[in-house]
Formats: structure tokens, sequence, C-alpha cells
């Protein structure tokens, strides 16, 4: 059995939803999530908040530190969980149920964990 | 009370607290002699009250007994000067060791106790089984049982852990508070297994059920009442057990069948047990730190609500869904897809069904059958059927025969 990364990714971090259109997302992504630990396969996860975000880049050799992943990266990544499975197969059809699928330009991209075996 | 009643009865109450007192005492590599001298003390109460008749205070007579025992094991046994070596001249042994039986010490040991026999190095079966004996005073065979095994595999068991204690050299000790969290964790797991144990238990002893279940109560109290033991997780854990417990009378009919949650009566559920529930789940709600007893005490709260609405069925779901990300079991599964079922709709939990592939298991099934009762009668026959074929006892495939009779 294999570990896979789903990373949920915003097309617009900036977007701003009313509370209760969060507590139903919320909603949907417990259950989304609750769907796969009822099979056994999940693993971990977290959501990533954009409230304090920072971006890190360089500038001429130096960090530069702007505030939030936005302005010229658009595409954001708002979580990710770590599900069991056989196959990456498997893994996309668990990535296919996530609720942030549900908002227009929105992604998710499924990556294998390295195994701490010495060979990645 | 009757003097055949009295001793049995005693027996119950104070054998464990003598046990701790003096293994506090002595060490727990002494544990099998605090356990004849407890033993012993019974033994001459046998042997004294049906000539001499009952004495005024029993537990003091009890407990005279029990200290003249100790002390004279200690002189025979010269352990006394091994273990307080020098300090002391061994013809002094009465006036200088104090056998502290008072209510505080016997608490402090009992609590003691309950740290040691859950110790990480004991298998998890072995902690119940030591915890059942030297903490609750049951008998091998009470024990033997609760578990349905015999008294030889109960007696290599307890042998085995007690050689553990020994060679693990656990000490008898309140951890420190740096130790506290990672040492209760075991003791929790082993009181919640041990509520379970009674609750679940398919022994037809209907009294030992509840005596499991309310000893589990009593050790989880008994961390209540230390304040550096009285912590979130420990009240919601005894939360749990006050819900569950609520249900005793209600869950059983007079023949001793389990009766279903939906069709139990529920004028029989215990209210001061509800209560004190709420209270301590209240209690639990501090600090930072969500553990699977906060949600199952706040899964068994819901239930204390016997009304269906879309709100409570909601709320199980998503407390289900909190859970099983924190603990996987099939069971919670199986649950979250029939809270999913009365919270959404049926078409939902049956595709959520389909997928937990639990294809050895008869409650498996028979969720199936009562999601599919209500859309497709054939199906739901069929997943009854497989469901029978899966169960063991009596009991389960007598409910199943009932499930399918009613489809007709």
């Amino acid at each position: 059995m294999e570990q896979y990364a789903l990373i949920m990714r915003h097309e617009d971090g900036m977007k701003v939803a009313s509370p209760e259109q969060i507590q139903e997302w919320m909603k949907m992504t417990m259950d989304w999530i609750g769907g796969i630990a009822a099979q056994n396969k999940f693993v971990s996860g977290t959501g990533l908040p954009f409230a304090d975000a920072k971006v890190i880049t360089t500038k001429n050799g130096k960090p530069v530190v702007t505030n939030g992943p936005f302005g010229d990266i658009k595409e954001t990544i708002g979580g990710l969980i770590i599900v069991k499975a056989d196959s990456v197969d498997e893994a996309v059809e668990f990535a296919k149920g996530c609720p942030v699928l549900m908002g227009e330009g929105n992604s998710l991209e499924v990556r294998k964990i390295a195994k701490d075996d010495g060979v990645h | 009370m009757q003097q055949k009643e009295l001793i049995p009865h005693l027996f119950r109450t104070e054998f464990s607290k003598i046990v701790a007192v003096l293994c506090k005492l002595l060490g727990l590599e002494n544990i099998q002699a605090a356990e004849d001298i407890a033993s012993d003390s019974f033994l001459s109460a046998f042997e004294t009250w049906p000539y001499k008749g009952i004495p005024e205070n029993p537990t003091a007579w009890l407990y005279v007994v029990a200290k003249n025992k100790a002390l004279n094991h200690i002189r025979r046994n010269k352990l006394f000067s091994q273990k307080i070596a020098g300090h002391l001249k061994n013809d002094s042994v009465e006036e200088e060791i104090e056998i502290d039986l008072s209510e505080k010490n016997i608490k402090d040991g009992q609590l003691q106790m309950l740290f040691a026999v859950c110790h990480p190095t004991i298998p998890p079966e072995a902690q119940i089984g030591l915890a059942l004996r030297i903490l609750c005073g049951f008998g091998i065979d009470e024990i033997a049982n609760a578990f349905l095994t015999n008294k030889e595999t109960i007696n290599k068991r307890l042998f085995r852990a007690k050689e553990k204690l020994r060679t693990e050299n656990v000490r008898i000790e309140h951890p420190s508070s740096n130790e506290i969290l990672s040492r209760l964790e075991p003791v929790l797991s082993t009181l919640y297994l041990l509520f379970n144990e009674g609750y679940y238990s398919e022994t037809n002893d209907a009294v030992l059920r509840e005596d499991l279940c309310n000893e589990a109560m009593r050790l989880n109290y008994l961390l209540i009442e230390n304040e550096s033991t009285d912590l979130p997780q420990v009240n919601a854990l005894y939360a749990l057990m006050c819900f569950h417990a609520s249900r005793f009378a209600a869950r059983k009919n007079s023949n001793g069948e389990i009766v279903l949650y939906d069709e139990q009566d529920e004028s029989l559920w215990n209210k001061e047990l509800i209560t004190k529930g709420a209270l301590h789940l209240s209690k639990s709600s501090q600090g930072n730190k969500l553990s699977k007893y906060h949600l199952e005490a706040s899964i068994a709260y819901w239930h204390t609500i016997k009304t269906d609405s879309k709100e409570k069925w909601e709320n199980i779901l998503q407390l289900y869904n909190h859970l099983l990300q924190l603990e996987y079991s099939p069971i919670a599964a199986l649950n979250r897809t029939y809270a999913l079922a009365k919270a959404r709709n049926i078409k939902e939990a049956i595709t959520e069904a389909v997928k937990l592939q639990l294809n050895n298991n008869h409650y498996y099934f028979t969720l199936l059958g009562e999601l599919y009762k209500e859309i497709d009668n054939e199906k739901a026959k069929d997943n009854f059927l497989k469901a029978h074929s899966l169960a063991v006892t009596a009991t389960d495939k007598h409910l199943i025969e009932q499930k399918i009779d009613a489809l007709q």
C-alpha cells in the first residue's frame, strides 16, 4: 500500500466566501474525508488557512517577503490530505470526490509520498 | 446483611483496598504476598465469625487482622531489614511500621496501583485481568467468565503479568507531572476496554456485566477525584460511561435479549446518569486536545435524545467523520454510514456503504440490509441472509431472523 498526497489547489485564494458558505464547504470537506477514513484509507491532513500567509522570493540573491500567496501567483494551495491507496488510480478516485473541485478553475494534484527507503 | 452474603460483599469491596495498601508498603514485587495476606484475612473471618458472631465493625476487624498478618509476614521474611536496610532494628517492627488503612491512603494506593497495572510494558489484555483481580477484587472464575475463557488461561495470564511487573521493576507510585499524560493513556484505554467488556460481553451473567461497568466507572472516578488526573479526557471517558450506563435497564428485556436502541423504552433510561454524564462532558470541554473519548461521549450524548431530527444526525455524522480520522474502527465506519443515511439520504449512504467492503463482518451486511429495506426488498433480504450466515452468536442470528421476517 502506497501513500499519496492529495493537494487542493484554488484558482483564486482572494475570493471571499460568506460564513454560511464556509460552513457548508467545511461540512462537505469533512464528509469527503470521513468517507475516506471510513475505508481506513486516511492518514493525515491539514487545511492551510490564507490568513498570515507569506511568500518568500529572492531578488538579486536576497530574500523578499510578500504577504499572502497572491499577487503575481494567482493559484494557491488550500490544504492537503494524505491517503493510503493500492494504486495511483485509487488515489485519483478519492481526489475526484473533493468538494474543492466544485469551484471553477480549482484543481487537485495527486502525488506519491516518497518512502523512506533510501531510493526516493 | 446475612453472614453468607456479607463476606463475599466485603471481599469485593475490601480485598483490593488491603492489597493496594500492602503493595504500597511492601513493593509491587511482593504483590503475591499482599494478595495472600488479604485472602488469609478473609479466611480468618470465615473461620471465626460463625462461632464468635459478626464483629460490630467487620471492615475494621478485617483491617486489624490484615495488619497483624502483614506484620507477621514482614517479620518472618526479614523483608523489613532488606527493604529499609540498617535504619531500624529488627525487633522494633511493630512500633515502627505503620500499616495505614485510612481512606486517603487506600485511595492513593488504589490510584497508584491503577497506574502500575496499566504500565505500558504490560499487554492490554493482561492489564484488564490484573485490574479486575487486584483493583476490583474479582475472582479468577469471574474473570474467566467475563472473557469467556477458562481459569487456567486467566491464571497464566495473571502470573505472566505479575512476573512482568517484577522484571520491569514497575513501582507503585504516582507518575510525575511530566509523565502523567503519557501514563494516563493506557490507563484510560484499559478502563474503556473494561467498560466495553461489561457492556458488550457475551456472558449471560447480567450481574457480572454490570459489575464490570460499575468497576470501570469507579476506577475512572478515582482519577477524577485526584487533582492531577482530573483532566478533560478523563472526564470525557467518564461522561461516555455515564451515557451508556444510563441505558442498562432498557437494553435488555426480561428474557435477557438485547433491545435495540430504536425499540428501547425511554422511561427506563436512568436520568440521573444522563445528567451526570452531561456534567462531566461539559467539564471535559476545556483545553485544546480533542480525544476520541470526547467524540464518543458527544455521540453518546446525542443518543440520549430519542427524538430523531436532521440536526441530531448531522451532529452525529460530523462526530463520526472526526472520530474516524483519529482512529479507524469497523464499527465507527458502519455507524458513520448509518448516520449519513439519517442526516442525508439512503442513496448516498448506500454508495458509501458499498465502498466499505467489510465482507467478513455480519454487522456490515445487516447495515446494508437496513439501508436497502427502504428501496429494494430483494436486495435487503440478500444482505440479511449474508449477515445471518456470518453471525456467530444465537442472539445475533435471532435478531437478523426477526429483520428478515419483518420484510415479508
